[in-house]
């Protein structure tokens, strides 16, 4: 029998600094094992739990993207115990990961349409998973239109500034970065609030386009009637959920909204799903 | 039926009718026999639910502390002196709270009651004179109450309530002869490491469901110690250092502010007698600073103040 | 399957006998007359005047603290911060003594620790080395509904034997080949005859008519979830609770847990400790914000759980086996059968 609580061991490969303010950083990993790497097959939008002997677990959505091998990644907010520990963690520590866990975006629901993903602070990690899946010449002709909208508060707390700028560039992705505010004179994005950015900014649904939203609680709150607006239907807007979890894998049973189990029946979900429950999360 | 019952509804009805109060927290019956659980009722028809008994074994000052708006409640000696020392430490305003004192003489247990009979209990029925008819299996056995009342009552001499803006009835009669620490004198007068077993011997059936905890009115802290993660105090397990730490550091957390009232006993689903640990305590404070719980709101609990007086030198 | 006849003075010895292949586990009473099911010591016997253990014995699959991982974090040893499965031993473990409606929630909280898609490894190995020899109830307690529930107090379905106490002699009902290994481990081997075959029937007819506490559910499933959620009658139901866990640890079908890591110098083991849904932490967010953070909503998640989304996820009935524990060991008497009567109406 298979030990689902037993993580794979890895060791941490490389420390990137995300935010001017050093709460976010993005961890690479590495499996000690080549074997445990194969088996950690995922998709964009799953997540792991992530453990420190002593510590506890966390569960973190995975922020590097299938297509990409040899490391995983998560960018992780320094909040509780866990991961404040981990904060204080170096290149070359040993700890654990346990997943990959949840369902991934509906990425064979969603083929042949258009995509408008919608993020804000530090809940881009599954986005990017998901755009650098999207945008590998093996998956690009597979999807039609991509729209992103990502907001943070400041510019310096925008993750992956590198890779944004970059997508920026491309004809094949229609990039609408947003700042809460700056006094960077040579701020050339948006600036405002992410739901009226998007109101301006996204694509109306025209009945094919699927909304992946990411973020805290009040930007969701107020984006949802912008989609609602923009003529998107409940079953074509796509939550990304979040809850205290233990176990990860629907037996611990604190994660429950109604019958819907976050980790193992999530953590995705589209809005007419949640509207179901009774939306404790 | 309890001779207090037909007061308590008409001074409930009477309050809600006036409007001097938007909620009457009081006693029901139960689904059981020999239990009377909390119950809040909100409007004057209701007031027929309430009821009285030699089974309201929780302290209703339990419930005062989360509520918003003006609220009458019904508290027995005890739960008057824990109404008082939440109105000492702040966590209820005096004016927000209508106390319906009611002497007491004394709560009986389901746990002792059905250990003593032996067989599971259909009907237990409390004469006028003090007999308890107990009812079960076909039989019936008749008792004194006074044999069958809990530790903490048999030792109380505080079974009138001390502030109050009602009485349902006249003052009770206290007893002289009460021994009050005859239990904890017993358990002081053992070996160290004979104490200590006694103590573990006590805990050892703990389930760790805190219900002790969680119906102590004096146990109202946002975040019990046992809780925190951040740091963390105590493993959450079963192991026994863990327990222990919790119900020491517990009774600690309550001393000088223990009203002795019982209810965590009577709400451990164990039959646990945690106030083996809090009546020691209790008879510190008496011995070391002549205090006792919840008889003013004037002063802060012997634990949480100090003055010139105090035995400790290293306070001086 | 085969139904025996075991006098009672054959019986301590036979017991004796099974424990060369056996673990034995049975009922016993500790403490303030209160009950659990632990290992019994040579020459302990179950307790077989207890009905209703006051713990259950789902801590036999599932104990209250286990070892799930051994740990060092001494960056000295090659072994750092790798989890370590500790040995254990599922040699076989016969449970004497489960009352039917336990062995049926044993079979309930299978549900969620035996899924398609995982397995606890921990769980599913304890009670694959279990035989649960039951003992049916004669005498329910008043506080027994489990006729209702879809048990009942001959219920075989989660057993391996049912014995039942006649008198002088215990009738075995031999349910599986797993139960028929232990009757022929304990040498116990006299066929009963017709006529206590036929006094084990009416024995069932009788106890089963002895059983007056019932709920009914079946309206339950047929309401939406958001109706029975947005009820007023949750405020009454939960005002007296203290959100204790009391009615949590001591159910039969309850399977929530913790995982929690815990040090002694650089040695650490990772335990699964039982949880509540009745303690505000069960959801606490790091963040602070709780999405059950009141006393009502977490009152009403423990009985939405176990009587509307446990029928609605499964469609296996409703995740109660009627022991009545939870209302007996309630402080404050919140009775599951009035919620459910609440609910249903």
């Amino acid at each position: 029998m298979i030990n689902p609580y037993l993580p794979y061991p890895i060791r941490i490969d490389d420390i990137i600094v995300e935010s001017e303010d050093r709460s976010l950083k993005t961890f690479k990993f590495v499996f000690l094992d080549p074997k445990d790497e194969e088996k950690f097959s995922y998709q964009a939008g799953q997540f792991a739990e992530i453990s420190i002997p002593g510590q506890g677990e966390i569960p973190i959505g995975l922020a590097s993207s299938p297509v990409e091998k040899g490391f995983i990644a998560f960018t992780i907010n320094r909040a509780g115990k866990v991961t404040s520990h981990l904060h204080n963690m170096k290149v070359g520590d040993i700890l654990g990961v346990r997943g990959p866990l949840g369902n991934p975006y509906p990425w064979d629901t969603m083929k042949g349409k258009n995509l408008l993903f919608i993020g804000g602070g530090f809940a881009f990690t599954t986005l990017r998973s998901s755009v650098v899946y999207l945008l590998h010449p093996d998956n690009r002709d597979k999807y039609g239109a991509i729209d992103v909208v990502y907001g943070s508060r400041s510019p310096g707390m925008l993750l992956y500034l590198d890779e944004l700028k970059a997508w920026e560039a491309r004809d094949d992705i229609n990039m609408h970065i947003t700042v809460d505010g700056t006094d960077d004179p040579d701020w050339k994005y948006n600036v405002g609030f992410v739901p009226p950015v998007a109101e301006e900014k996204a694509p109306k649904s025209e009945g094919d386009t699927y909304a992946i939203v990411c973020g805290p609680p009040i930007m969701i709150k107020f984006t949802l009637p912008v989609l609602e607006k923009l003529g998107y239907d409940h079953d074509h807007i796509i939550l990304s959920l979040e809850n205290r979890m233990k176990c990860g894998i629907g037996m611990c049973g604190r994660c429950g909204i109604g019958e819907q189990l976050v980790c193992k029946d999530g953590p995705v979900f589209t809005l007419a799903e949640v509207n179901n429950t009774p939306k404790e999360f | 039926m309890h001779t207090y019952i037909d007061k308590i509804r008409e001074i409930a009805s009477r309050l809600l009718k006036e409007e001097a109060v938007e909620m009457v927290i009081g006693y029901q019956e139960g689904t059981l026999p020999m239990i009377s659980p909390p119950m809040s009722v909100r409007s004057a028809e209701d007031v027929e639910k309430l009821t009285w008994s030699s089974h309201c074994c929780i302290n209703l000052a339990n419930y005062l502390t989360d509520i918003k708006g003006k609220v009458a409640v019904f508290a027995k000696g005890c739960d008057c002196r824990s109404i008082v020392n939440h109105i000492a430490e702040g966590k209820v305003k005096r004016e927000d709270v209508v106390i319906i004192g009611v002497p007491c003489n004394g709560m009986m247990e389901r746990r002792t009651i059905s250990n003593i009979f032996g067989d599971e209990i259909e009907e237990v029925v409390e004469e006028a004179d003090g007999t308890v008819i107990v009812r079960g299996k076909g039989r019936e056995e008749k008792y004194q109450k006074s044999d069958l009342l809990r530790q903490c009552c048999r030792v109380c001499v505080h079974k009138n309530p001390v502030l109050y803006d009602e009485l349902v009835a006249d003052p009770v009669a206290i007893p002289e002869d009460i021994q009050r620490y005859k239990e904890v004198e017993k358990i002081e007068a053992r070996e160290i490491d004979k104490r200590w077993k006694f103590f573990e011997n006590l805990i050892s059936t703990c389930i760790r469901c805190y219900a002790c905890r969680d119906a102590c009115p004096t146990c109202y802290c946002p975040t019990c110690f046992v809780d925190e993660a951040q740091p963390q105090w105590v493993g959450k397990g079963d192991d026994e250092p863990d327990v222990m730490t919790f119900h020491i550091l517990r009774a600690f957390h309550t001393a000088g502010r223990c009203t002795d009232c019982g209810a965590c006993v009577s709400a451990c689903p164990m039959g646990i007698n945690m106030r083996a640990f809090t009546k020691k305590l209790e008879k510190d404070c008496l011995d070391l600073w002549d205090w006792e719980a919840g008889l003013t709101s004037d002063m802060r609990p012997a634990l949480e103040t100090f003055t010139p007086s105090d035995p400790e030198d290293n306070f001086k | 399957m085969r139904i025996l006849q075991i006098d009672k003075k054959d019986w301590s010895a036979g017991l004796e006998k099974s424990r060369k292949d056996y673990t034995l586990i049975g009922p016993v009473k500790e403490g303030n007359n209160v009950s659990k099911f632990k290992e019994l010591a040579a020459g302990e016997e179950p307790d077989f005047s207890i009905t209703t253990t006051t713990m259950s014995p789902k801590s036999v699959v599932f104990p209250q603290s286990e070892v799930m991982f051994t740990f060092t974090t001494d960056s000295a040893s090659a072994d750092c911060n790798i989890m370590k499965v500790p040995e254990k031993s599922y040699s076989p473990r016969a449970v004497i003594g489960i009352r039917p409606f336990d062995a049926v929630a044993m079979k309930i909280v299978k549900m969620n620790f035996d899924t398609p898609d995982y397995q606890d490894p921990y769980w599913c190995d304890a009670y694959a080395a279990c035989t649960f020899i039951g003992l049916a109830i004669t005498d329910p307690e008043a506080c027994d509904f489990s006729t209702s529930t879809g048990t009942g107090p001959f219920d075989t379905s989660g057993l391996d034997v049912l014995l039942v106490d006649a008198g002088d002699y215990y009738l075995a009902e031999v349910v599986t080949d797993k139960g028929d290994s232990w009757i022929q481990s304990a040498s116990f081997d006299q066929e009963a005859d017709a006529e206590s075959v036929e006094i084990l029937h009416s024995m069932r007819k009788e106890a089963k008519k002895k059983i007056e506490s019932t709920v009914e559910f079946a309206n339950i499933d047929k309401k939406e979830t958001l109706d029975l959620y947005n009820e007023k009658y949750w405020d009454s139901i939960s005002f007296p609770c203290l959100n204790c866990g009391t009615c949590t640890y001591v159910c039969p079908t309850c399977w929530c847990f913790d995982i929690q890591d815990e040090m002694a110098h650089k040695n650490g083991r990772r335990m699964k400790n039982w949880d509540s849904c009745m303690f505000p932490n069960f959801t606490i967010h790091t963040t602070g914000h709780n999405p059950r953070n009141t006393k009502l909503m977490r009152v009403r998640q423990r009985f939405m759980h176990k009587l509307k989304y446990h029928q609605s996820k499964y469609n296996m009935g409703i995740m109660c086996v009627g022991c009545g524990r939870c209302v007996t060991s309630c402080p404050v008497n919140i009775d599951i059968r009035e919620v459910c009567k609440q609910m249903n109406s």
